[in-house]
């Protein structure tokens, strides 16, 4: 649900990275909060376990400028992947204005991609959206690793609304951009449709 | 209440009512920083000494606390746990939720006690309660949302945005 706030003209979008365990939209966010000015990105929080993996959420708030006079801002988030955390990942879509799906293009992960995906649509759902509507991107992640499956047999498999996909190689920065890039604009559009 | 789910248009003259009242709380409760945000984390207005914290991860971690402790509250059976306190070595935060969507933070060091922030806080919530219910009648009165800002919107717009 995004904020619009008329007096101090800014507004606020919520974005938030979806995906199994270890798919790597934690260094989505590392990427992008590496490669971002400094004025222009706030802290990167991780509520993370010891071991580094998700507990509750990471959180980027990302300040892109402005559109038509108003300071146009992201927040984005992500979803802790494994299975057992399901009613964090469900409070964290609470609001949300556009998803990214991060999938891991490894063979043995496409059940998960799959199970991951049901479980986006189900949460969602819950939280009053609807994943045939809401802004969405797909990134196939470690397009670089040798068991990555093939392109056209994980776009079968995850790719359902024809939304916009990309490849993805995180902790190179490859696709990052583009993936977050294709919902600000679904997102933004959306806003104007409003 | 219909403004509920629905996306919130805040106006100069609310916006301005509502810090207003956020600084009288401020006072009122002898508060290091008083900040208001919405339960999706987005800060709504603040007031107070905010230079020396971020307040952007501190409204989103708040509405993180906040999703976790409604989560245990609907676990038991509970409805919300409206008020939630943290105490530390020095400073101390007092969140409570307002008219269901909102929630009002106060940080306080002992300057001031638990009791007065309590006492203030539940006076400023009411009258905070009181602005969004304005809100809501208001957007009823005029039916169709304002046109948005970003009706007109184009590629290019979009596309300046990511050029760095």
């Amino acid at each position: 649900m995004s904020f619009i706030n008329y007096a101090s003209r800014e507004i606020n979008c919520k974005i938030v990275y979806y995906g199994p365990g270890l798919g790597g939209k934690t260094t989505n966010l590392q990427y992008i909060y590496e490669r971002t000015n400094p004025q222009n990105k706030g802290q990167l929080i991780s509520l993370a376990t010891e071991t580094d993996r998700t507990l509750f959420f990471d959180f980027l708030p990302l300040d892109l400028g402005s559109v038509r006079g108003f300071r146009t801002r992201f927040h984005l988030y992500t979803v802790p992947g494994q299975v057992f955390y399901d009613a964090s990942r469900k409070l964290i879509l609470k609001g949300v204005d556009g998803v990214i799906f991060v999938a891991d293009s490894q063979e043995a992960r496409m059940d998960a991609n799959l199970e991951s995906l049901d479980n986006l649509k189900h949460n969602l759902h819950e939280n009053g959206f609807d994943l045939g509507v809401i802004p969405y991107a797909l990134q196939f992640n470690k397009r670089d690793l040798p068991g990555a499956v093939v392109y056209d047999v994980i776009f079968r498999a995850l790719n359902f609304r024809n939304e916009p996909t990309f490849e993805a190689v995180a902790p190179k920065g490859v696709g990052v951009f583009e993936t977050l890039k294709a919902v600000a604009k679904q997102v933004l559009h959306e806003l104007a449709r409003k | 209440m219909t403004m509920l789910g629905s996306n919130l248009v805040m106006y100069e003259e609310e916006f301005d009512r509502i810090n207003s009242l956020l600084g009288r709380l401020w006072m009122d409760a002898n508060a290091k920083i008083v900040f208001l945000v919405d339960k999706n984390g987005q800060q709504i207005a603040a007031k107070g000494d905010l230079e020396k914290v971020d307040a952007t991860s501190l409204a989103s971690l708040t509405a993180g606390n906040v999703a976790a402790t409604d989560g245990l509250a609907r676990l038991i059976g509970e409805k919300e746990f409206s008020i939630l306190f943290h105490e530390g070595e020095r400073d101390n935060i007092h969140i409570s939720i307002v008219a269901q969507r909102l929630i009002l933070v106060v940080i306080f060091d002992e300057r001031s006690s638990l009791g007065l922030v309590r006492l203030r806080v539940r006076k400023a919530a009411a009258e905070v309660e009181e602005v969004l219910n304005q809100m809501a009648s208001k957007a009823a009165e005029q039916g169709e949302a304002p046109v948005s800002p970003f009706a007109e919107i184009t590629d290019e717009d979009i596309d300046a945005l990511f050029t760095e």
